[in-house]
């Protein structure tokens, strides 16, 4: 049946609401605060904690709130990534999960030596990242559950080779031994590190960042994958080959929680079995925060990374502050509340990289 | 609903001077059908005549229009569904899965009022079901089995899906039964059989309003015509139909615009070749020619098989059917990306869905398709992006401040040149326009002629696609006439006259 009101809806499309000169100086202070609030608010909360806390304006503090912030932020520079094609990785957490295990398995299981565990973990989220993808692109299942189903795979998959145990040097294996091999030093430097009083992890984090800033704002691809969060149809029609993009994204995305993984491997330094449980709620928190930190009101790295130091920032303050761990949670909901408001309230760009169910 | 009384001769539906708006959008202007029991009156229009909203209205969906309604002489205001339902008026929708119940049984769904107006047990077993459930399925003739009324309705085709719904509408006993494009999910037999039906119902003495594009169904069906457009009723007849005038009424006569003499150029060689390819499973293969040099112009109404050739040919859904060929060498495009390497470009029907990308910039919705002209290492070239998108600017007169500009703010026509323009800057061996002119200002719309006609000139191939005779006979040198799925003409505009494509797109087989 045709759609009658069809002309009606289109000229609305066509002709976004222009400004009326009354509200033009409300429009700007809108703007303004769309585009700088996000800022704003961050460095108001900085200078707060720092003025409030001596604890805080020691560079230990500043340097070890980033680091823990790092893994937070690179899985969320991979779930961006999904993001930006219109789509929401949710496997990034038990994706890391299997990593924290994989690489202990690799290492104390059989003994291997920590590049081998590098190489294992990476391609083992690589691996994920393509089990998403078919399940995408080839099965057709929408995104959001694709990932969810993957998600919950993943995570009792990870179980069966450890029967479900933790592993750490010196465990008893199913054959009875003693496990011969343990967490080698040089992987525990990838956490551990410091290049001056910055922290590999961080070091790691700023580099990844730029990287995909560059890939999505400066490359073709980049662009492309843009063109598919925008509009798929007009994408394939232009040409892009929308499948071959998704696919790809969900790819980076898993080895971006595999790279997140080997961080908390290497701090933890065991397979323990709940790693990387919390990391998914907190890196799509941190990919929806980015949206909205410099008003672009859609899903970008510097954004992801701005979002992740801000909530890394409002937890340690709380911390700091003396407030239980519980608040934590609370505070955490209410930045991404306050983004989300940035960029579908008061944003008149139209933000749409929500996936649909 | 069971009703006892059997109408009268004089009985059935009228709708007098009928009139909706949604918001100023004046859909319907008084309209006035008379719906007489044991006629099937069909009812034609173009997309956006109000076709839809004469059916919603009748069906109690829109409740706010203006008019009478007199039902066996009574007026009354039908004001939900559930009053157009207790008039005896059925509705059988075009989109058929609006009528089924998806994780039920084909038992459970036709029988599905009768359990939610608790007539029958909600959680009645299904073998107490299963005879109740044949007997609606009789109103149709339909001889399910069992095991058949057992099935998850998802598992049937959309053709029995099609009849359920149907048999279910029937074995309320209408008055008036609302059929919009019936056929559309129905094979050729199948179809016969609900012909075969919807006479029988006229016989026994119901209103039957047909809701079709598919003139051939009307001719042998209808007893009575209305051809709507613009939310009136422009032409009424009474078999034999003339066609002719009938899609005159559909269609309009235009307000042609002076115009100038088209120079009718004759092209000569052959860019794509279409040999053997079937529009519809039920059409005729069609095989034609197109040659550089000239603009061919595809013309028909809704359902003639213009999108299904276009779509086809630029590989954004493949022809199964037959064979291509492109300067010679084989064809065969299995996506939009295959076409647009060969240099067979695509402006689609539906600028806003297929086009625009919102938010996107005049500069990136232009380098889009030729991205890696712009990036030859991977890295874009902002500068040379830009620098192309502002001569674009420049050459089509489009009006925007910058080649920054959101193409959101920019007008239907603006937009239309920069979707154009792109294309037209990527050395095209073949352009495909789908209703180039939609929402496109007279401006625009003579700008981009132009330049379709001179691109022509330059020994491109063409292919215009358009409903609308007017805009064809604008920039087409050679027009070919499509009806359901075959060519029924193919001529230059030397050979043929705006009367005698009209004749040609209303024949009917």
């Amino acid at each position: 049946m045709e759609v009658e009101t069809a002309p009606a809806e289109s000229s609305r499309l066509n002709s976004p609401p222009r400004p009326t000169s009354a509200g033009r100086t409300t429009d700007l202070a809108r703007d303004v605060m769309v585009k700088y609030g996000f800022i704003v608010v961050t460095v108001a909360l900085i200078v707060w904690f720092a003025l409030s806390e001596e604890r805080f304006r020691q560079s230990s503090t500043i340097f070890s709130m980033l680091k823990f912030t790092s893994t937070v932020a690179i899985a969320g520079l991979g779930v961006t990534v999904t993001m930006v094609i219109g789509g929401l990785d949710l496997s990034v957490g038990a994706g890391a999960g299997l990593s924290v295990t994989l690489a202990a398995m690799t290492m104390v299981m059989w003994a291997r030596s920590g590049g081998v565990a590098v190489i294992v973990v990476l391609l083992a989220g690589a691996a994920v990242g393509l089990v998403n993808a078919l399940l995408i692109v080839m099965l057709k299942i929408p995104d959001l559950l694709a990932t969810l189903g993957v998600m919950f795979v993943v995570q009792g998959l990870k179980l069966v080779p450890v029967d479900g145990q933790s592993v750490s040097s010196g465990m008893t294996l199913r054959d009875g031994t003693v496990a011969r091999g343990s967490f080698s030093d040089g992987f525990l430097q990838i956490d551990r590190g410091k290049v001056g009083p910055v922290p590999y992890p961080v070091i790691l984090f700023v580099v990844l960042t730029i990287l995909v800033w560059i890939f999505l704002t400066r490359t073709k691809w980049g662009r492309i994958m843009y063109a598919i969060g925008a509009n798929p149809e007009a994408a394939r029609l232009a040409g892009v080959r929308v499948n071959l993009y998704k696919a790809a994204a969900y790819i980076i995305s898993g080895v971006f929680a595999a790279v997140a993984g080997l961080i908390l491997a290497s701090r933890i330094r065991q397979g323990d079995i709940s790693a990387g449980n919390s990391l998914l709620l907190d890196a799509v928190a941190v990919s929806l925060v980015g949206t909205s930190v410099l008003g672009l009101a859609k899903p970008n790295a510097w954004g992801t990374a701005l979002g992740a130091v801000l909530v890394g920032i409002v937890i340690t303050g709380l911390t700091i502050k003396g407030y239980s761990y519980y608040w934590q949670d609370v505070a955490k909901g209410a930045v991404v509340l306050v983004a989300l408001v940035f960029s579908f309230t008061l944003s008149r760009r139209k933000a749409r990289f929500v996936p649909a169910v | 609903m069971a009703r006892d009384d059997k109408p009268g001769p004089d009985t059935g539906i009228q709708m007098d001077s009928i009139s909706m708006a949604f918001g100023d959008n004046r859909v319907l202007r008084g309209v006035s059908l008379d719906l007489a029991s044991s006629e099937v009156t069909a009812l034609i229009g173009a997309n956006g005549a109000g076709k839809s909203t004469l059916i919603k209205i009748l069906a109690g969906v829109h409740t706010d229009y203006t008019g009478s309604i007199t039902v066996d002489g009574v007026e009354h205001h039908i004001d939900s569904p559930q009053t157009a339902r207790r008039l005896g008026i059925e509705t059988v929708h075009q989109r058929i899965a609006e009528g089924i119940v998806p994780g039920l049984s084909v038992a459970e769904n036709l029988l599905f009022e009768q359990i939610t107006s608790g007539e029958v047990a909600r959680f009645a077993s299904l073998g107490r079901l299963l005879p109740r459930a044949r007997e609606v399925a009789s109103c149709l003739d339909l001889p399910w089995a069992r095991s058949f009324l057992r099935t998850d309705v998802f598992e049937i085709a959309i053709a029995d899906q099609q009849l359920l719904v149907l048999a279910r509408a029937l074995s309320r006993r209408p008055r008036l039964l609302i059929l919009d494009e019936p056929t559309s999910a129905l094979s050729a037999a199948e179809a016969d059989r609900l012909f075969g039906v919807v006479r029988r119902l006229r016989d026994d003495g119901v209103a039957v309003l047909y809701v079709s594009h598919h003139l051939t169904e009307i001719d042998s069906l209808a007893d009575r015509l209305f051809v709507l457009r613009d939310g009136r009723v422009h032409v009424q007849q009474r078999p034999p139909f003339d066609w002719n005038t009938a899609v005159k009424g559909m269609l309009g006569e235009q307000v042609v615009f002076e115009q100038e003499a088209l120079q009718e150029r004759r092209g000569a060689d052959v860019v794509l070749r279409i040999a053997g390819i079937r529009l519809f499973p039920r059409a005729e293969p069609i095989s034609f020619d197109v040659r550089s040099g000239e603009v061919t112009g595809f013309v028909g109404l809704l359902g003639a098989g213009k999108s299904e050739l276009a779509t086809g040919v630029i590989g954004a859904s493949p022809f199964t059917t037959g064979s291509m060929t492109l300067l010679g060498r084989p064809y065969a495009p299995r996506r939009p990306a295959d076409a647009i390497r060969r240099h067979v470009y695509f402006v689609p029907e539906d600028r806003a869905s297929q086009a625009m990308l919102p938010g996107w910039s005049i500069a990136s919705t232009t380098s889009l398709p030729f991205l890696s002209r712009f990036a030859p290492s991977g890295f874009i070239h902002r500068r040379r992006e830009a620098r192309h998108a502002r001569s674009l600017i420049d050459d089509f007169d489009v009006l925007a401040t910058s080649e920054q500009q959101s193409v959101d703010t920019l007008s239907g026509g603006n937009q239309q040149k920069v979707v154009v323009g792109r294309w037209m800057r990527g050395k095209p061996t073949a352009l495909l326009l789908d209703e180039p002119f939609r929402g496109v200002d007279i401006g625009a719309r003579r700008e981009i002629s132009h330049r379709v006609r001179d691109l022509a000139a330059g020994g491109a191939a063409v292919m215009l696609f358009a409903s609308d005779i007017d805009e064809i006979l604008e920039v087409a040198d050679r027009i070919i006439v499509l009806t359901e799925g075959t060519i029924r003409s193919d001529l230059y505009t030397s050979e043929t006259d705006r009367d005698q494509i009209l004749a040609d797109m209303s024949e009917v087989a």
